[in-house]
């Protein structure tokens, strides 16, 4: 918190610029705002590899087995243009790799979770800024293990990105079973390392580096959802990286934890034996269920901050908001069965799990209530970021409830691995953690380049990836009551599903139209950069801490004042003040309690 | 723009709902566009519990929907000339919409039960592991095909009378039938649409299904289950037919069967 320290760190403008220096503040910075800016500037990148790799989906399943149109006779010269059913197979292996390693959780806690932490507590940087480097640098290792996966013919892992033996850890089973899949498993397991390195930093410095006043039950939301978050990581990471390592085991060294006796595949016999496929799927999704929420929870503390500011209004039970982050973080641990309803586990076993599940649908729906209950008798203003975030809101319905279908298990025995759970987690996943990270980049972009970004390009872009993403997810819903199911190459050579490609057609151009619209969203924010309106720190009337530092924050150090904190983060319309907003910084007024916990 | 905005997010629960009437409803662009027919007994029960989720999420999503759209309509910055409320809560709301929920959440879990009981507790086996009534048939998930072992006769699996097919799969209509299933290599899933029937093969594991026909008819069992480059192409064919019809594919698929090895060995 030494300001004068922080000022002498600032940039070193004017004179040449070293290269040590240049690698130090860019490169192998320490800063968490650079951190964070090499996390959403490399989870970006990758989000567009991963839209591609859905466009090679969709495409197929549009006009299967026709030659792909510009890129196909270069990608797929050997079989005339056409998607080849193994590529198939990476395909969606790999979107969903990039999809969930690379962008989501990365942009979450190691894009906002490293911008914001520091800021919105008051400190000067995370607890351990080399740890956090490290974690940074240690996504580079698993860049690169999924790139030689890559370039591994058939190019890419095809055991699908839940990788269930026997097919992934068998060798001989699947094209996309040899060293494709070994590289696979190595890269998803240096991301846990990178994860780890984070949720451990960030634990420690939101419970020991808060600026003064600024108690636990103070904090923004986006805060409380990063902390929960970081805590499910440290304890459902372990179990993964072990199940990775035990993949890995199986596949080099011919132990048998996952193959189990009397194996024949291609028709020759497997060596090793003695194994439970089943056991996997337990490890894979104690880790990938809390996975779940890692990818929701950030992004519905960002999407609290954000309705609560716009509406220019008090978030709606703020505790009640607390308590369900930590309620769907707890039961979060008990529910990763319910990916395994139809699996071979225990029956007995499913109908505990079916209960457990049901219940994590509570803590949501109390946070969608109290959402309504923010924005209700607001003054609401309809900026971009508050678009998406509504937009959050009203999709995160439509995924939550559709939840409900697959928790009551013997609907799930039949929309089980079909179209249906597809829409359910897009839902989740993009109608609502995307859209609630394009929000969270329009409305924290001014704090982290001094600039806004254009309004009218962004409620274009929100505009149409709104109309598009809906056109391509919600009909996978009536695609999955007719048992469409997921994975297939060619669907339509059963009878079953046969009638069913104009809506896929359908789907496809919609996809098309919600990736050509993020080029808008490209264009705006490289251009806001560099020429984006300048604005000052708080642009948006907005109370949290990150607002009191300049904009951009001061080099290594942030605050140029040491912030003390007198209330919470949503004090809007306070009565206290004449002002619509009231600062968490600013002094109570004489004579006035200091106030506003947010009960 | 409030206004724009406002409706956009009520076109979302009506054009929502209506995509799901137009399913629903036969005919129209999206005839057949909903679950297929199902051809068992215990399908309706399922079904019947899609619809009712389906109803009761369908309220809530009218109803958060429209209060979004409302509250973005009425409290609109630009339009609304009132103070903004300034609250930071309500301890009775947050406790109706917190015991609301549960109890919808738990009367659907302990009302679905004995379905989910029925479809995969209610083993049809004995203490000692063998099934009450013995397997009709063994099939067997492979890369990817679907074969098809009949017990024949004898009611055993793996002796002489054995009747071997693949991927087309014969039953007689009405008859409970108990299938053993297993797989040779990789995880498949043996997925019956008509019939509401899916249950992950896992090689090394002895698992059954059962079920009840009520209609005759050609339907495809599908594997539901990725198990490598062929996953999509790995289709069979479930035959439901009258007892005689069984009766009379059965003898003349035995014969096939069995003159093949003659003449083989015949035209030495």
């Amino acid at each position: 918190m030494n300001t004068s320290s922080a000022a002498s760190h600032g940039h070193g403008h004017g004179g040449g610029m070293s290269l040590n220096h240049f690698i130090s503040t860019y490169v192998f910075s320490k800063d968490h705002k650079m951190i964070g800016l090499q996390f959403l500037f490399t989870t970006l990148l990758w989000f567009i590899v991963g839209g591609l790799l859905a466009l090679g989906i969709r495409w197929q399943l549009a006009y299967p087995w026709s030659d792909m149109p510009i890129i196909g006779g270069r990608l797929f010269s050997a079989e005339g243009g056409q998607i080849s059913p193994e590529f198939y197979t990476t395909l969606f292996t790999m979107h969903a790799t990039v999809m969930i390693f690379f962008v989501i959780i990365p942009i979450l806690a190691g894009a906002f979770g490293n911008y914001l932490i520091p800021l919105m507590i008051g400190a000067d940087d995370m607890a351990f800024p080399t740890l956090n480097m490290l974690s940074y640098w240690f996504m580079w290792p698993a860049f690169i293990c999924i790139g030689i996966s890559f370039l591994t013919p058939p190019y890419g892992a095809g055991g699908g990105w839940t990788s269930y033996p026997p097919l992934s850890a068998v060798r001989t089973a699947a094209p996309g079973s040899a060293m494709a899949q070994t590289w696979w498993l190595m890269g998803v397991t240096l991301v846990g390392i990178s994860s780890m390195m984070g949720s451990v930093n960030y634990m420690t410095t939101i419970i020991q580096m808060r600026a003064p006043g600024l108690s636990m039950f103070r904090l923004p939301l986006t805060i409380w959802s990063m902390f929960i978050t970081a805590v499910l990581q440290a304890f459902a990471l372990p179990v993964l990286t072990a199940g990775g390592f035990m993949q890995i085991l199986d596949r080099m060294l011919g132990t048998g934890f996952f193959v189990p006796e009397g194996l024949i595949v291609n028709n020759a016999a497997m060596a090793s034996g003695g194994g439970q496929p089943l056991l996997w799927q337990h490890l894979f999704w104690f880790y990938s269920h809390p996975a779940v929420y890692i990818m929701i929870l950030p992004a519905m503390g960002m999407v609290s901050d954000i309705l609560s500011c716009f509406a220019r209004k008090p978030i709606f039970g703020y505790k009640p908001m607390v308590y369900s982050i930590s309620g769907i973080a707890g039961l979060g641990f008990i529910v990763w069965g319910h990916h395994m309803f139809v699996s071979g586990m225990n029956p007995m076993l499913g109908m505990t799990f079916m209960v457990s599940t049901m219940m994590i649908a509570l803590p949501s729906a109390v946070k969608v209530f109290n959402w309504l209950g923010t924005i209700w008798g607001g003054k609401i203003e309809f900026t971009t970021p508050m678009l998406f975030s509504l937009s959050f809101v009203s999709m995160f319905v439509i995924g939550g409830l559709s939840g409900i279908f697959m928790a009551a298990t013997p609907v799930d025995i039949f929309i089980h691995d079909t179209y249906y759970i597809v829409a359910h987690f897009h839902y989740v996943l993009f109608c609502g953690t995307a859209m609630a990270v394009m929000g969270a980049i329009y409305f924290w972009f001014p704090k982290m380049f001094g600039r806004a970004m254009n309004e009218t390009a962004g409620k274009w872009h929100f505009f149409l990836t709104f109309v598009f993403m809906n056109g391509t997810f919600y009909l996978m819903h009536i695609l999955g009551a007719v048992g469409f199911p997921r994975r297939l190459a060619d669907p339509y050579h059963y009878e079953t599903f046969k009638h069913l490609l104009p809506m896929n057609r359908f789907i496809t151009w919609c996809a098309i139209g919600m990736v050509a619209s993020q080029i808008i969203f490209a264009v705006n924010f490289f251009y806001s950069i560099f020429k984006g309106q300048k604005v000052g720190r708080n642009p948006w009337r907005c109370n949290s801490l990150e607002w009191f530092a300049p904009s951009p924050p001061v080099g290594h150090g942030n605050f140029d004042a040491q912030p003390i904190v007198y209330r919470g983060p949503y004090e809007y319309g306070s009565p206290e003040v004449d002002t619509d907003h009231y600062p968490q910084t600013q002094p109570p007024p004489e004579g006035v309690e200091a106030s506003g916990d947010g009960h | 723009m409030g206004r724009f905005w406002s409706l956009l997010f009520l076109l979302v629960p009506v054009l929502g709902v209506a995509v799901f009437v137009f399913a629903v409803v036969p005919g129209g662009v999206f005839d057949n566009h909903w679950l297929p027919e199902d051809i068992s007994q215990h399908g309706k029960v399922i079904d019947d519990l899609f619809m009712f989720i389906l109803y009761l999420t369908g309220v809530i999503f009218i109803v958060t929907g429209a209060l979004l759209f409302w509250f973005c309509w009425k409290y609109d910055a630009e339009k609304n000339p009132e103070p903004v409320k300034f609250t930071h809560g309500s301890h009775t709301l947050e406790i109706v919409w917190s015991i609301l929920p549960a109890a919808t959440l738990l009367f659907i879990a302990v009302f679905q039960m004995d379905a989910w009981a029925e479809n995969k507790m209610a083993y049809p086996t004995k203490e000692d592991g063998q099934t009450k009534k013995p397997p009709l048939a063994l099939v067997t998930g492979r890369q990817f095909e679907w074969r098809i072992t009949y017990a024949g006769a004898d009611e055993v699996i793996g002796t002489e009378d054995d009747l071997h097919v693949v991927n087309d799969l014969h039953l007689p209509v009405n008859d409970k039938v108990v299938l053993r299933i297993q797989s040779m290599d990789v995880l498949h899933s043996f997925f019956l649409p008509n019939l509401r029937i899916k249950q992950d093969l896992v090689p090394g594991m002895q698992q059954h299904v059962w079920f009840q026909t009520k209609k005759t008819g050609t339907y495809d069992i599908v594997c539901a289950e990725l198990c490598g480059w062929g996953h999509y192409k790995m289709r069979g064919r479930l035959i439901v037919e009258s007892e005689d019809d069984f009766n009379e594919w059965y003898a003349s698929a035995l014969q096939e069967q069995n003159r093949t090895s003659l003449n083989a060995e015949s035209d030495d």
